[in-house]
């Protein structure tokens, strides 16, 4: 027997090794840019190097054909290099203005659409779904294909009042951000508990623990140890799934979808927010979601019609009101779109301002 | 007889359209009849299809590593083990990407050769935390692939209680409006975190990101506990010239509706002359006319960072954003660099010690309050902290005076010190 090999702990590896010569060479002297056509950057460091910039999207799950493809065309028409970006895009570098055209085409004639620049709708940012995740009740992927398949035109345009960022999250608590739009499983039932298996396979303090709303309690069930939910206290989220899997919360028919809108992660002009409920009670209807997919776009073409330059989608309705978004996307309001959690009375309008 | 492909009319349906198909890729997996996956391919291909019919999820955890490591791999077994025996094992490995995820394809071709000995042949470029993620592994090959992996130079990055997956805008690379060198910072902090990545021991995860300005491309602010921020403290650059040129080329009500009427404070105002008058001083670098007149403004000279900590999402008791606690830090040399580590420590510290189990930064700074976090980490109070001051007169108040006195300790320090140079 030999002995187990140790890890070599070498952590974040060093860009420098893999970057493109352009980008080590100018490292932090980089002067301006401009976008000389969607898809396509261009900018300039203060020696005087100019370096172009083609990006393209993915289906961020993808097999070794789709990532040796792409290195194919980097090497025949983008110098080796490639870069990704925290949505899944792909930027390929090239040194001269020429071998853009090229290149775009090399792109799209593989399928890659070129855009996801500027003010445009990027590429959804995602999380893993009914492919690899144990806890989603809805798949991430397929609700990505759906929707960029709707938005196409968006992404390969920059016709925007100002950048799109879209989330999706296939549970209620994890791993999707905040974005303009967010399309969110909103769980309706509270869990369904197996009461065999709870005894076997959960901790009972950790998931009695994990309720935000103290909802679980200890309970002996046909004489075995188990759990039980305050029906009328539970608020759905789900968060006692993934320490204790016999509380099943996923439902094929009341896990809906829920759409959000106006959160913001940057701090430019305004300050960062969370996005808002505008939507529930959307069924979770695979393969294309077509309920989701038709308010999302309705929601964006309100935005794209009607907000001025450069507001996004939070601070465009931060000016025209609520009441004149929930009329240009034709959604009602209801009870639920009014928070109750802790700390929501802000959340209420205390002034006489009102809109008309 | 080799196994059949499946039958997914579902999924099929998610193969049309102009947007690439992830599907369409898994069938290729699975149709590589001369390479080790096709089988699992095709059997995971029928367990997701069964997850498009029922609306159900079919994978459950359980412990799978590498020597050494107790955090990294991802894994998957699947409830449907015996109808699609050939993915029952179905492990991810985060592996973390170099800082602002840059490669050459030489380096991804060879990762791609190591995934096919053996994996399923799935990458995701990226996770949402910023790994690469290799999905699909049975819990036999982990070991050869992960030690294949790190002999090419890859590491694994974070999972459960302990040091995440960090990320690191382009930033420097090929962003002007970079104001640190994001790289360097992101591999001086999470390089000195590896046990507390590899071996979780934390009340909960951490995470760190790195963002060059305040577009925050990585989503700092809110997606981690310790966000690092490119800022400026001397006024922006302005080549009035280029100002010049952006009003004659766009016109006035242009300049006037998208700069200058859209800074947050007010401190932007167009002259007579048609250059731009800046108030430096109501100016919060919030980048929006350097975004908008890449060529006439920059930031300032004098750079670094402002640091904000306890960003999170929902679990459990929702969102919240991560809040200034060092309004500016200068990162210009190495020691500047050390300085910000140091910080990243004490931070990493004081949670050690303070939080509750399964509790993140942001809810463990809200139920103790900032003030003893500040204190804890060695943090002077800054007005920048706050959004305004307390409206709440429920507060005893009688160490007012001992509090003035710090304030004035403090605020006569750096005056005393030029005073003397
Ligand atoms: C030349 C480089 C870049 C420039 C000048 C730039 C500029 C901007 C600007 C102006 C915004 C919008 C801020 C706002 O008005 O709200 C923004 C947001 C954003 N950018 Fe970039 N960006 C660059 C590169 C990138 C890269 C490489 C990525 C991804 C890897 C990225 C990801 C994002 C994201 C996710 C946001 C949205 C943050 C939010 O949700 O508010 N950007 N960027
Ligand atoms: C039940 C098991 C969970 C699974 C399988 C899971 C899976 C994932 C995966 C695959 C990612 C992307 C990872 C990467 O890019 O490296 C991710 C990111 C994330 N997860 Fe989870 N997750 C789980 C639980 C949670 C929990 C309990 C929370 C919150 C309390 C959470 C919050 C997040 C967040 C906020 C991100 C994205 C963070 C970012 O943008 O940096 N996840 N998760
Ligand atoms: S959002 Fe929830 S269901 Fe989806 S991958 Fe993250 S933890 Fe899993
Ligand atoms: S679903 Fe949420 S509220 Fe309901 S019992 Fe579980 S943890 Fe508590
Ligand atoms: S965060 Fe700022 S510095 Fe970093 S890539 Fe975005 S715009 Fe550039
Ligand atoms: S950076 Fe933002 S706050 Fe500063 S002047 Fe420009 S728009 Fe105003």
């Amino acid at each position: 027997m030999t002995e187990p090999r140790r890890p070599i702990e070498s952590g974040v590896p060093d860009p420098f090794l893999y970057m493109h010569p352009l980008l080590k060479q100018n490292y932090g002297n980089w002067k301006w840019h401009d976008r000389p056509r969607p898809g396509v950057l261009h900018h300039v460091a203060y020696g005087g190097d100019e370096v172009w910039t083609v990006k393209a999207g993915t289906q961020r799950q993808m097999d070794v054909y789709t990532v040796r493809k792409l290195c194919e065309i980097a090497d025949t028409f983008a110098e080796g290099h490639m870069r990704f970006t925290t949505r899944s895009n792909v930027e390929f570098m090239v040194s001269s203005a020429d071998k853009v055209q090229p290149l775009i085409e090399a792109l799209e004639s593989s399928g890659f659409p070129v855009g996801g620049t500027g003010n445009s709708v990027s590429m959804i940012s995602h999380t893993q779904g009914w492919l690899h995740c144990d806890i989603p009740a809805t798949d991430a992927s397929g609700v990505v294909k759906a929707l960029m398949d709707a938005m196409y035109h968006e992404f390969t345009h920059e016709e925007m009042p100002n950048r799109v960022k879209i989330t999706t999250s296939c549970c209620q608590i994890n791993c999707g951000g905040q974005g303009d739009i967010a399309i969110n499983i909103q769980h309706t039932k509270p869990p369904v508990i197996n009461h065999d298996l709870v005894s076997k396979v959960c901790e009972r303090p950790a998931v009695v623990a994990r309720c935000p709303v103290a909802a679980i309690r200890p309970a002996m069930v046909n004489g075995k140890p188990s759990l039980e939910v305050d029906e009328k206290k539970c608020i759905c989220c789900g968060a006692c799934y993934p320490p204790c899997p016999p509380m099943q919360i996923n439902d094929p028919v009341n896990s809906k979808l829920a759409i959000w809108v106006g959160g913001k992660h940057s701090s430019t002009r305004s300050k960062p927010t969370f996005h808002k409920l505008v939507a529930a009670g959307i069924p979770n209807n695979p393969p294309r979601w077509p309920e989701a997919t038709e308010i999302v776009l309705k929601i964006l073409h309100a935005y794209k019609d009607n907000a001025k330059a450069w507001e996004r989608m939070g601070e465009w309705i931060e000016r025209i009101g609520w009441p004149r978004f929930f009329e240009l996307t034709e959604l009602p309001f209801t009870k639920y779109h009014i928070d109750s959690w802790r700390g929501s009375r802000v959340q209420l309008n205390a002034s006489a301002q009102v809109h008309f | 007889m080799s196994k059949q492909l499946p039958e997914t009319p579902m999924l099929d349906q998610l193969e049309g359209g102009p947007w690439p198909s992830f599907v369409t890729g898994l069938k290729r997996l699975a149709s590589s009849e001369d390479k080790p996956y096709a089988p699992m391919m095709k059997s995971l291909l029928g367990q997701l299809e069964r997850s498009y019919e029922t609306r159900k999820g079919y994978w459950k955890g359980g412990t799978v590593g590498v020597v050494g490591y107790g955090a990294g791999i991802i894994p998957r077994f699947s409830e449907l083990s015996e109808e699609f025996p050939e993915s029952a094992e179905f492990h991810t490995f985060r592996v973390m990407p170099p800082s602002g995820m840059h490669y050459d394809t030489e380096i991804l071709n060879k990762l791609c050769d190591i995934w096919e000995k053996y994996g399923s042949g799935l990458i995701a470029l990226h996770g949402q935390s910023g790994d690469i993620m290799l999905q699909g592994c049975t819990t036999e090959n982990v070991q050869p692939c992960f030690d294949e992996l790190n002999e090419l130079g890859f590491d694994l990055g974070g999972a459960g209680a302990g040091v995440r997956t960090s990320m690191a805008c382009v930033g420097a690379a090929r962003c002007e409006q970079s104001c640190y060198d994001e790289a360097k910072a992101q591999r001086l902090i999470i390089n000195s975190f590896l046990d507390e990545m590899h071996r979780p021991s934390l009340p909960y995860k951490f995470k760190f990101k790195f963002s060059g300005c305040a577009n925050d491309c990585v989503n700092a602010t809110h997606r981690s506990d310790f966000a690092v921020l490119g800022t400026w403290r001397d006024d922006m650059q302005v080549d009035q010239e280029e100002v010049k040129a952006y009003v004659a080329k766009n016109g006035r009500k242009q300049m006037i509706d998208q700069v200058i009427t859209m800074c947050p404070t007010n401190a932007l105002s167009l002259n007579d002359d048609d250059t731009l008058d800046v108030d430096n001083k109501s100016c919060v670098r919030c980048m929006h006319c350097i975004n908008v007149m890449t060529k006439a403004l920059k930031p300032g000279k004098e750079r670094g960072v402002t640091v904000l900590v306890g960003g999170k999402r929902t679990l459990k008791v929702g969102d919240l954003m991560g809040t200034v606690v060092v309004p500016f830090m200068k990162l210009e040399t190495d020691d500047d660099y050390e300085q910000l580590n140091d910080l990243a420590h004490r931070v990493m510290d004081f949670f050690v010690d303070n939080a509750l189990e399964h509790e993140r930064t942001g809810e463990m700074i809200e139920r103790i309050g900032l003030v003893n976090f500040l204190e804890g980490i060695g943090v002077d109070l800054d007005p920048n902290m706050v959004a305004h001051p307390r409206t709440n007169s429920y507060v005893r108040t009688d160490g007012w005076d001992e509090e003035v006195a710090k304030w004035e300790a403090r605020k006569g320090a750096p005056a005393k010190a030029k005073a003397a140079e």
